[in-house]
């Protein structure tokens, strides 16, 4: 920013501030970007040239195959993907529902509980560690899918995002479907759902980035392949003692941002936009 | 977020019409608001209000189980236990300010006329939509003592180069480096929502009278962004307390406890010492603090941005 103390607002063309201010803006940018720029060609190269950044070194793709082969990517995506779209669809339904009764009902104890909410947007299910395993080991659940997702499907800030789109919707709206003769729930589906569609898309977005990254809960809640998502298998991965293969592990850092990647990269204009009608500022 | 501001109306809040509503339908709504509310709140009283409960029961209890102040006692007494408090309070204070500024300055630039504008937004963010544990295996790399490239171009300048992670005095400056790495560009994302919803009449104005960009910024454009300031800042606390996940593929918290912090502290004496009852009291550290913080943050951060 100081870079352009003594520049007037409104004048085109390129300035020597103008110019700074862009060059400090695609420094910064490639900075952002150098390591995952790592990542993809060290992922691509034999171990030999990876470090060596010698841009002629021919290109393979055994990384890949050999981490493939090498531990149970395929199952990991699976559980991945379940634990994902589960708690995305049980943060919604429930969110909708509890934001519906925050922003449109009075009712006794509506601060209260309101408060409770707001509770856990400081204090995180991943800090109650302890106690969610002994709880989840009481309800046989250890090591499965719903074990790892259910601690999060009913989110606070859901709650309070989806509260606040449906507080700023006109209440006209909900009286003249009242007056068609909707009933509560009638309006909820037909009114407020379809209206706070770019919060939920953003929302949606937010959450499953958040879920397929997460990794202290499903490591400590799993134990075998069969519930262990992609970021544990990861983490499993790069538990060598022995000195760590680097282009294995780029290429299975790879293998599990890679659909996080290519889906942000086509909807990133998508994404950007609906955070920002969202509201969420 | 900044809905969560009471603003003055001249219509009468949806709340003011509904008490005019007749008695059998306000009865109703009750019940009916409860019902709604009861899926949520299962889950939240199961996940996060009994376990804070749990949590301070069993740190009230000694091993054998009788009610004592044992664990607490141990707590004061534990010099881990405050140098953990102390690396987390620097972990906050290193990476919340820093990754913030950063934020607003990214926002800035990618919300004015910038050549490349896209690429740039999407450099930013990139690090966001990371999982924590893949770049802690990319940073691992960055700073490893023998093929990593930091200590590369520091020894091609003839700077002297070090082993970033296995020197206890550099190595949560290593972590906090990374950590603002990943968070600038996800908290940039709140900042370019709140300039894009800001008028642009209130730059022209500026403009005419003939105000520098950097006393415009001060003096309308952050002002104007306090409510989305304290959002942000209310999440970075909460997250320089909340991530370790790095820590398990970067450090184990070493060297010699340099860069354990709380969690990963708790995470230790939970599962890997087995100690619930003093997990439990850690916890119970951990939540007073984020308590602490989350009042300060409302009662006087929020009088600031009503001040604006």
């Amino acid at each position: 920013m100081t870079t352009n103390v003594e520049t007037l607002p409104g004048q085109g063309g390129m300035r020597p501030g103008r110019i700074l201010e862009t060059a400090g803006a695609w420094l910064l940018g490639i900075l952002w970007l150098i390591p995952l720029v790592f990542a993809v060609w060290a992922s691509v190269h034999h171990r030999d040239a990876a470090t060596s950044f010698d841009l002629t070194a021919p290109l393979t793709f055994d990384n890949f195959a050999s981490v493939w082969s090498g531990a149970p990517f395929g199952r990991y995506y699976l559980n991945t993907i379940l634990l994902v779209s589960g708690i995305l669809v049980g943060q919604l339904v429930l969110g909708v529902l509890a934001a519906y009764a925050f922003a449109r009902f009075r009712f006794v104890g509506s601060n209260i509980a309101f408060a409770l909410v707001l509770v856990q947007l400081m204090i995180a299910p991943d800090i109650l560690i302890s106690e969610n395993y002994t709880t989840m080991a009481s309800l046989k659940l250890v090591d499965t899918i719903p074990a790892i997702g259910l601690p999060y499907i009913a989110s606070a800030f859901g709650i309070f995002l989806l509260r606040q789109t449906f507080k700023s919707m006109p209440i006209e709206l909900d009286e003249a479907a009242e007056i068609e003769g909707a009933g509560r729930m009638g309006r909820l589906w037909r009114v407020y759902v379809p209206l706070a569609k770019p919060t939920l898309v953003a929302y949606g977005l937010v959450s499953v980035s958040t879920h397929w990254n997460n990794f202290l809960w499903p490591l400590v809640i799993t134990n075998s392949v069969n519930s262990r998502p992609l970021t544990v298998g990861l983490a499993v991965y790069n538990g060598t003692e022995s000195g760590i293969d680097w282009t294995l592990l780029s290429a299975a850092t790879v293998l599990v941002v890679a659909p996080l990647l290519i889906a942000f990269l086509i909807f990133q204009r998508q994404f950007v936009q609906s955070f920002m009608r969202a509201g969420i500022r | 977020m900044t809905a969560a501001i009471p603003t003055p109306t001249t219509a009468p809040p949806p709340e003011e019409r509904r008490r005019r509503a007749p008695l059998r339908g306000r009865l109703g709504d009750q019940a009916f608001a409860w019902a709604l509310l009861a899926p949520a709140f299962v889950v939240l009283i199961a996940f996060t209000h009994y376990p804070i409960i749990r949590s301070a029961w069993s740190s009230a209890h000694s091993r054998r189980g009788d009610l004592s102040a044992v664990q607490y006692e141990t707590l004061v007494n534990d010099p881990v236990f405050w140098q953990v408090l102390r690396n987390n309070l620097w972990f906050a204070l290193g990476t919340v300010p820093t990754s913030m500024a950063l934020a607003i300055l990214m926002a800035v630039w990618v919300n004015g006329k910038l050549r490349g504008k896209g690429f740039v937004r999407l450099a930013y963010f990139t690090p966001t939509i990371l999982p924590m544990v893949a770049v802690a295996s990319i940073w691992l790399f960055f700073f490893s003592p023998g093929v990593g490239p930091i200590n590369g171009l520091l020894g091609a300048v003839g700077l002297p180069t070090r082993n970033w992670l296995g020197d206890p005095d550099t190595v949560l400056p290593a972590l906090m480096v990374m950590m603002i790495w990943k968070q600038a560009g996800f908290f940039m994302i709140f900042y370019l929502a709140g300039l894009q919803n800001m008028s642009p009449e209130l730059e022209e104005a500026s403009t005419l009278e003939g105000a520098s960009r950097w006393y415009h910024f001060r003096r309308v454009t952050f002002p104007l962004l306090m409510p989305t300031t304290l959002f942000v800042f209310v999440v970075a606390v909460t997250d320089a307390f909340k991530i370790i996940d790095h820590l398990f593929i970067m450090t184990g918290g070493g060297p010699n406890n340099a860069s354990n912090l709380l969690l990963f502290y708790i995470y230790d004496t939970a599962f890997t010492f087995f100690d619930p009852n003093y997990a439990g009291a850690l916890t119970m550290a951990l939540v007073v603090i984020l308590g602490l913080a989350a009042v300060i943050q409302f009662t006087v951060l929020e009088r600031r941005v009503h001040y604006r």
